[in-house]
């Protein structure tokens, strides 16, 4: 079935041995939209994102990209490089420096020219306001520093989308907000991005669309403002009232 | 005769023994590093069954003396209507229980690099084997050079126990001289020296090559080759 959608999501399962942790998840992207995936830990929430770029293959259910069908897509490498993924961890390779982890995928994975990856890798790490530490390595790095490399290293590969899994979560309070503003400046120009995260204040201000996920299910999607003061669920109210409390609102 | 004389006359017989303890060491590596790479990878890519079967084996090689193994591959062995040259059984018998202790260093280097810049790679569409190329092997060859310079140096000084099945390495050598001299202590103590000389080189030789491509925030901060 033909569909405008960037990327669609139906009836998506997924079980770890005996326990089903997504038990029929389906909600669509569109090209430019930021949609954010919110709930208590434990609910599936970074299985969605693993799940759509099979680092952890679905157990039912199917993934369109575009027209593509990409859960028994037998190209799942080049499919991979039109997603872009962007880790809790970082997931920075130690022995290179922040250009080389940006270059990396675009020589050894796209072939690219090196002195023309070279030239992307600076653009991008100029995007993420780390032209400077180009020759940095990982460890010489603070924690939103790795992310935003992280980020130029997703963005080098030109995705489709990027999916952003608890981008700041492991960061120190001060450091998450150099993160959300590269996040933020992506969604305004036009970026596709799904992001899980707990940042309530980028959630509600950045988000087109907030989708509020527990114990496997979407319990309650819509326009976050709506979610936020007004929601059909009482979960829903109970669940945003209480990481207001922890988090903030943050920047409205 | 003087010690000085003693050592001077000595030494060519001592340096051709040398010459065939490093043939040892460098052949008993060699096969520590075929055999004992692809037990790292069964051990940590392979499935259950290949998983168990080289736990055997290494489990075997790490628990049965050297000496022993030798003895078994020279006197068992024949036996058993096989009868393998002295020098090729030594070689054998040293490299196949360093490939034991080999695969561990590489197992535990690949396992430490840790699933997380795996699944980075493969994020960003690269195929299993070329995450491991070039991701992977840079980072965990840098973790490994340490703990296989103290095994290189190991093994060097294990070539010594082929002289219990005849090969005319550096102590035989010397064993033949001191027949003939007399002078045990003067030229054991320079058959000493002598793997002294021998092993700091090998971990020189790779402490060089450690802090050439060092990289900051891998391996172990600090350390270097010559901690055996």
């Amino acid at each position: 079935m033909p569909t405008k959608h960037l990327l669609r999501i139906e009836n998506l399962h997924h079980s770890f041995e005996n326990e089903e942790v997504l038990k029929g998840i389906s909600f669509s992207l569109d090209k430019g939209e930021t949609k954010v995936i919110v709930g208590p830990s434990g609910t599936g929430k970074s299985t969605v994102l693993n799940n759509i770029i099979r680092l952890v293959p679905p157990t039912r259910g199917k993934i369109y990209l575009e027209d593509t069908e990409i859960t028994s897509a037998k190209n799942i490498n080049e499919i991979r490089q039109q997603i872009g993924f962007v880790f809790q961890d970082f997931g920075l390779f130690n022995h290179l420096t922040a250009k080389g982890n940006v270059m990396i995928g675009l020589t050894k994975v796209k072939k690219m020219d090196k002195n023309e990856a070279e030239e992307l890798a600076l653009f991008e790490l100029d995007r993420v306001g780390l032209k400077d530490y180009a020759n940095s390595y990982p460890s010489q790095l603070s924690g939103g520093q790795k992310q935003r490399v992280g980020i130029a290293r997703a963005l080098a590969m030109q995705p489709k989308l990027i999916l952003f899994d608890e981008p700041t979560s492991a960061l120190d309070p001060e450091l998450t907000g150099e993160v959300l503003k590269v996040m933020r400046n992506l969604a305004e120009e036009g970026m596709t991005m799904l992001v899980v995260t707990h940042e309530m204040g980028f959630a509600r201000s950045v988000a087109d669309e907030l989708i509020f996920m527990e114990g496997g299910n979407i319990v309650e999607q819509g326009d976050p403002e709506k979610l936020f003061t007004d929601p059909d669920h009482k979960r829903t109210k109970e669940f945003l009232f209480q990481l207001t409390n922890l988090y903030g609102e943050g920047e409205k | 005769m003087n010690n000085l004389e003693l050592i001077k006359s000595a030494l060519p017989y001592l340096l051709e023994g040398t010459l065939v303890t490093i043939q040892l060491t460098f052949w008993s590596l060699l096969i520590g590093i075929v055999v004992g790479l692809p037990i790292a990878f069964a051990q940590v890519y392979g499935n259950k069954i290949l998983q168990a079967t080289v736990a055997v084996y290494e489990r075997l090689a790490r628990s049965i003396p050297l000496l022993v193994m030798l003895l078994l591959l020279n006197y068992g062995l024949p036996m058993l209507g096989l009868r393998i040259p002295i020098f090729r059984a030594a070689v054998i018998g040293i490299g196949l229980r360093s490939a034991a202790y080999q695969s561990q260093i590489y197992r535990g280097a690949i396992q430490s690099v840790g699933g997380s810049q795996m699944k980075a790679a493969r994020s960003l569409g690269m195929s299993k084997m070329k995450a491991f190329f070039y991701i992977i092997a840079p980072q965990a060859i840098r973790i490994a050079i340490p703990p296989v310079a103290n095994e290189s140096a190991i093994v060097l000084k294990d070539t010594s126990l082929a002289f219990t099945i005849g090969v005319v390495e550096l102590l035989r050598q010397g064993e033949y001289f001191i027949a003939t001299s007399n002078e045990p202590m003067v030229i054991y103590l320079t058959i000493a020296a002598i793997y002294f000389i021998l092993t700091t080189i090998v971990n020189g030789g790779l402490s060089l090559f450690e802090k050439k491509y060092q990289i900051p925030g891998i391996g172990i901060e600090g350390g270097h080759s010559d901690a055996y």
